[in-house]
């Protein structure tokens, strides 16, 4: 089958590269990007581990092409922090107890992310409605809500002191 | 858990998917949101040997009241119905149920008119679709006709598109000042598909219902509307009483399936429930 060629930017970094149409974004992310940090659960769209974002919108990176992606804006947990300096998010996750053994974790911060950056503010409803197509099966969800309900608070803290 | 290969086309107007499809004998798919059918491809119960992609035909992306109807495009994704102020005045009954529609990153980038084309049996948006008489417009490259919703589903996961046709648009009437609705579900968790679903309509003029619409879904290969039910309840007083009636006879009028989230016999329990609480919601909701 004819392979594709795909441009597009991850994580604000122009990408190329020629690629099978049946490559899942998910896989071109790991295998030919090697930005492991998205993970691959169920590979059916049911456990939201493999959430990012594309132009905007928080997506399953495992029911789209990467050839679906050509010209597209994607960012990953990647863009968020670094061991050493990481995002308000990621630094909430660990000061809550939002994770254990962290496989969902990537896919709970893009959901969060998308959240936090149309609703500064949300209440506990609306943060589990925003996690709802996300299974954890680690923590029960309750520190992974507080977590964010505290990434909210802190971030909203810096967005009104730079007003 | 990685899809058959298959060959690739990323058409950017209606006219060049349509020229694609052609002579198309059902090797090629059609694919908008994608989030119905790439599970599908990654379990590999589907095998295309084309994917036609239309998610840059930008012409298809819209949603607009056109005369007396809400017209919803092949491109227009969940995410943008369910927060649409022309979705809540022209058709609310919708946007209360995709309070039930899966969760949203698959909202995001799924289609209306892709989850119609899947036809899921315990899907929510084809028995809402039902309710409300919607007509599908089907196009080809040659030809363009109009499928009524009670005639567009088929059978389980099949409907009246034709392999060389696209549904291009969804035609709902403009919910009347007069008209209510209710929808009621039951599931195992929220995003899920319906253990059943019932989505109503109904218009009341002196106490007496003058036009009723009732349709289900996840009670049987396709969702269904209760003719027979609606049938009965014209004329009647719209009180408990007749709703009572009417959902006992829908209930008795279906032919559910078993499975690990219920028995037949449940099913028709829920169905009965769901309808009498959808006609009560609708008669409290007229105008």
């Amino acid at each position: 089958m004819k392979q594709t060629e795909v441009t597009l930017r991850v994580n604000k970094k122009e990408r190329q590269a020629t690629v099978a149409p049946r490559l899942l974004l998910s896989d071109f992310l790991r295998h030919n990007l090697h930005l492991h940090g998205t993970h691959v659960g169920c590979e059916h769209g049911v456990c939201g581990a493999c959430t990012i974002i594309v132009d905007g919108s928080a997506v399953r990176s495992c029911l789209m092409f990467a050839v679906q992606a050509d010209g597209c804006e994607v960012t990953t947990v990647e863009s968020l922090g670094s061991i050493n300096k990481l995002h308000p998010l990621q630094q909430a996750f660990w000061e809550e107890h939002g994770l254990q053994c962290g496989f969902c974790t990537p896919g709970m911060l893009m959901v969060a992310i998308e959240l936090l950056s149309k609703n500064p503010n949300p209440t506990e409803d609306e943060i589990r409605e925003a996690i709802s197509g996300n299974l954890c099966r680690c923590t029960g969800y309750q520190n992974i809500v507080k977590s964010i309900a505290s990434a909210a608070k802190k971030m909203r803290a810096v967005t009104e002191a730079a007003a | 858990m990685k899809p058959a290969p298959f060959d690739y086309e990323r058409p950017a107007t209606l006219a060049a998917a349509l020229a694609l499809l052609k002579n198309d004998s059902g090797t090629s798919k059609v694919i908008a949101g994608g989030q119905s059918l790439v599970p599908m491809m990654n379990f590999r119960i589907v095998r295309p040997d084309r994917l036609i992609d239309i998610n840059r035909i930008s012409e298809l992306d819209y949603h607009r009241i056109e005369g007396s109807d809400l017209v919803i495009g092949a491109l227009c994704r969940h995410a943008a119905l369910k927060e649409s102020d022309l979705v809540k005045q022209a058709c609310p009954m919708m946007q209360a149920a995709y309070e039930w529609v899966a969760h949203g990153p698959v909202r995001n980038r799924g289609t209306l008119c892709g989850n119609l084309c899947h036809a899921d049996p315990a899907s929510e948006m084809p028995a809402v679709v039902l309710a409300a008489d919607a007509v599908m417009l089907l196009r080809s490259s040659e030809t363009k006709r109009s499928v009524p919703a009670g005639q567009f589903f088929v059978g389980q996961y099949e409907t009246a598109t034709a392999d060389n046709e696209i549904l291009v648009e969804v035609r709902i009437p403009v919910a009347r000042k007069n008209q209510g609705w209710g929808f009621h579900e039951v599931n195992v968790r929220k995003g899920d598909f319906a253990i059943v679903a019932a989505a109503a309509t109904l218009q009341v003029a002196a106490a007496k219902v003058q036009a009723v619409s009732i349709a289900l879904a996840g009670v049987g290969s396709h969702a269904i509307r209760l003719q027979a039910s609606e049938k009965a309840l014209i004329g009647r007083n719209a009180d408990d009483a007749a709703f009572r009636e009417a959902s006992a006879a829908g209930a008795v009028a279906i032919d559910p399936n078993s499975d690990i989230h219920g028995s037949a016999q449940y099913r028709r329990d829920l169905a009965k429930t769901l309808i009498y609480r959808a006609l009560c919601d609708a008669r409290d909701r007229c105008g």
